[in-house]
């Protein structure tokens, strides 16, 4: 037994050495990589925080006060509101992202699975057809968003003059909000039925071959065989389109003006705080919580739905 | 190798020319209506004249926009930009960053200008900026319309005009399906702001925050203002109006489908233009009254200022005392009516043949009502957005005018927190 137990006890101990020589070789390797992180990712966080607990004007920023969590929630002894938590304006503006958000990721991830199963038969011209849905998602946002407002447009544009006779979608920020929904999913299904299309191409045929022989309709073979093994691709999709929905920006910018953007858009609203109030305590404060919120909802969907990134 | 040599060789040569002869400087121009060309022909004339090169800088259309990307710019110490063009409003909110034009250009030269302008300029004692064109909310009118429905002359009161709106608009549409009565800037931003002040104080409702501090906007006045105003809005205005900045209600006036409109001086040259459908049928008043107020117009206006970062202050300095001079403020007056800031190019006879209204509306310009900015001081943009965010909704419907302007106050009182 004696003669036996030291092999099996040196093996382990010799491994181990060879694992921490490794550990230590890729800590080194991983080093560069992480400098870079922290001055590119890390720095600018920082001074985010920092600056979201000062009192400070975006045109001098050295001349700065302390204020703690003055820029969250302060009350004046006579009454007077001041944290951008108590403004009614980020509430709407929260409320405007969260529907947005909603809205179009699911009809986003609904068209999308729709055109990918289409796009994923086999026909003449699929390869052009692939290619060719994806322009929407391809034009800068910048560009489609103005072109949308054109569009919109009550005297002139296609929709606002054309299908709707007349009406201003854009002039309220309730009626607003939906509009910009549409532009939203007309312009990113095509790039969720891309990737909902990388996780159908990638189930086994001969298993849908198997299905036909034991006469299981398409409908069933869709709902107890494709989804299921499509699950994983599909909820990566989903975080990846739930965390640029909550970041939204462009489109609210170019087609509202920076004042009602930030009624619809989180961002917007930091925007119009840092830059055209130059409130850069405030606006710093605003871009933490919008940090907060979006952690929050990605650490809530991970546990959910147990979603594995590799 | 020789490629390489080649190219060394060349930027060398460009190196040494550019030290010895010409400086370039980059002049931020605003794009609304003819500003970018006009702004570009004179810049050229001055750099035919010293031999130096003007870059320019194209600004986005909205004032709102326009500030926030000079803000990060002039945060930034940046010297990208040499000359900027600063709103009336802006002086309080960026001097720190303009070079004081007070100890560089002669007294005399200063003093050419109007008064109040060039005190609007003036922040701590320091001249931030140099008057390059006046501006002030006028009505314009079609004349051939107001004839056709039996009409003299343009309409004193806010009242007078929807009436005469209504009728025009309700005929015209038998033929024309576009057409509309009244445009104006309705769009939530710095030039609803505009548009709103004239109402409330031609309504005799107060100019929102007085020159002492004190928010005023919370009167009955100020709140039946707001009301006439959503009254237009799908009346005797489009409902699109609330998207409309400067140049969408341009736009819709020139193209002969709208009998009045609320605008900036520079929309008069353009309508006079061969392209434009209604060339010789337009007629300039001071704006309406409100009940029981008087007419009132809001100042606006451009200055031109030298960024301390500029690493050509000289050069700048000579740019913007050339295009704030009295030749090119006549060029500009006659080709784009861009008001001048100087007192006597208003007896100039070849300015008056072109723009025959600046005579008779010289009140107008030199009455006009200025914005809270100078109260305000760096919170003013907080004061116009708080302030059009609550018209917007009144003319959206979204609250009526007593509601809004209480809930306004309160709003105010919020921004001036521990004072302005």
């Amino acid at each position: 037994m004696t003669t036996d137990a030291t092999p099996k006890l040196a093996a382990p101990i010799r491994r181990r050495g060879i694992e921490a020589a490794r550990a230590q070789q890729a800590l080194w390797l991983l080093l560069p990589t992480l400098i870079a992180i922290a001055l590119v990712a890390g720095y600018p966080l920082y001074r985010t925080i920092f600056f979201s607990l000062f009192d400070a004007n975006l045109t001098t920023p050295d001349e700065r006060t302390f204020l703690g969590i003055g820029n969250f929630w302060f009350t004046t002894a006579e009454g007077v509101q001041l944290g951008f938590l108590q403004d009614p304006k980020w509430w709407e503006a929260v409320k405007n992202t969260m529907l947005f958000t909603v809205v179009s990721v699911f009809l986003e991830t609904v068209f999308g699975m729709i055109i990918a199963l289409v796009v994923n038969t086999a026909f003449p011209g699929r390869a052009f057809l692939r290619t060719a849905m994806l322009v929407p998602w391809a034009i800068p946002t910048v560009v489609s968003a103005q072109m949308w407002g054109y569009m919109y447009n009550d005297s002139f544009g296609l929709i606002g003059r054309g299908l709707l006779g007349g009406q201003a979608l854009l002039a309220n920020t309730d009626s607003a909000i939906w509009a910009l929904i549409a532009v939203d999913v007309w312009k990113t299904t095509s790039f969720m039925a891309l990737l909902i299309l990388a996780g159908l191409q990638s189930l086994p045929t001969d298993m849908y071959e198997a299905a036909d022989m034991d006469g299981a309709t398409k409908w069933t073979q869709f709902w107890r065989m494709t989804l299921p093994l499509l699950r994983p691709a599909l909820l990566v999709a989903l975080v990846f389109r739930s965390l640029d929905a909550l970041r939204v920006f462009d489109v609210m910018y170019v087609m509202l003006g920076p004042v009602n953007a930030g009624s619809t858009s989180m961002t917007g609203y930091a925007r119009l705080q840092l830059i055209d109030n130059s409130l850069l305590g405030v606006g710093s404060a605003v871009s933490v919580a919008i940090f907060v919120i979006i952690m929050v909802i990605v650490v809530m969907y991970v546990t959910a739905f147990r979603v594995k990134f590799d | 190798m020789k490629k390489a040599i080649a190219i060394i060789g060349l930027t060398a040569v460009i190196a040494a020319n550019s030290q010895a002869a010409a400086v370039t400087v980059t002049l931020a121009c605003g794009a609304v209506g003819q500003e970018l060309e006009l702004c570009k022909a004179g810049a050229d004339r001055w750099a035919k004249k010293t031999g130096n090169t003007v870059k320019i800088f194209e600004s986005p259309n909205l004032t709102n926009d326009r500030l926030g990307l000079y803000q990060q710019q002039l945060a930034a110490k940046s010297s990208d930009i040499d000359v900027y063009q600063l709103d009336v409003v802006w002086p309080g909110l960026l001097s720190q960053h303009f070079v004081d034009l007070k100890t560089k250009v002669p007294a005399a030269e200063v003093n050419q200008h109007f008064k109040g302008i060039v005190a609007a300029n003036t922040v701590n004692g320091k001249l931030v900026a140099l008057p390059w064109f006046t501006d002030a909310g006028l009505l314009y009118y079609r004349t051939d319309l107001l004839t056709k429905y039996g009409y003299k002359t343009a309409p004193k009161t806010w009242a007078e005009m929807a009436a005469m709106a209504k009728k025009i608009q309700d005929g015209e549409q038998k033929t024309n399906k576009s057409f509309t009565g009244f445009v104006w800037q309705g769009k939530n931003y710095e030039g609803l702001t505009c548009n709103a002040l004239e109402w409330v104080v031609s309504f005799g409702g107060g100019t929102i925050i007085d020159d002492k501090g004190n928010v005023t906007i919370n009167n009955a006045r100020a709140a039946a203002a707001l009301d006439a105003a959503a009254s237009w809005v799908k009346s005797v205005s489009p409902a699109g109006v609330t998207t409309y900045g400067e140049e969408e209600a341009r736009g819709i006036f020139q193209s002969g489908n709208a009998a009045f409109m609320r605008n900036w001086p520079y929309a008069w040259a353009l309508g006079q233009g061969d392209d434009s459908k209604i060339k010789g049928k337009i007629g300039v008043a001071p704006l309406p009254s409100g009940t029981g107020g008087k007419p009132a117009a809001t100042l606006g206006g451009w200055q031109l200022g030298v960024s301390t970062y500029s690493k050509n202050q000289a050069t700048a300095i000579s740019l913007v005392r050339y295009l704030a001079g009295p030749e090119e403020q006549k060029i500009r007056a006659i080709e784009g009516t861009y008001n001048p800031t100087i007192e006597r190019l208003y007896k100039d006879q070849a300015i008056l043949k072109a723009n025959p209204f600046f005579g008779s509306l010289l009140s107008v310009f030199t009455n006009a009502v200025a914005r809270p900015s100078g109260p305000t001081k760096s919170k003013y943009n907080q004061v116009s957005q708080a302030f059009s965010s609550a018209v917007s909704d009144v003319l959206n419907g979204k609250s009526k005018g007593a509601a809004a302007v209480a809930k306004l106050s309160t709003d105010l009182a919020r921004i001036k927190g521990r004072g302005w």
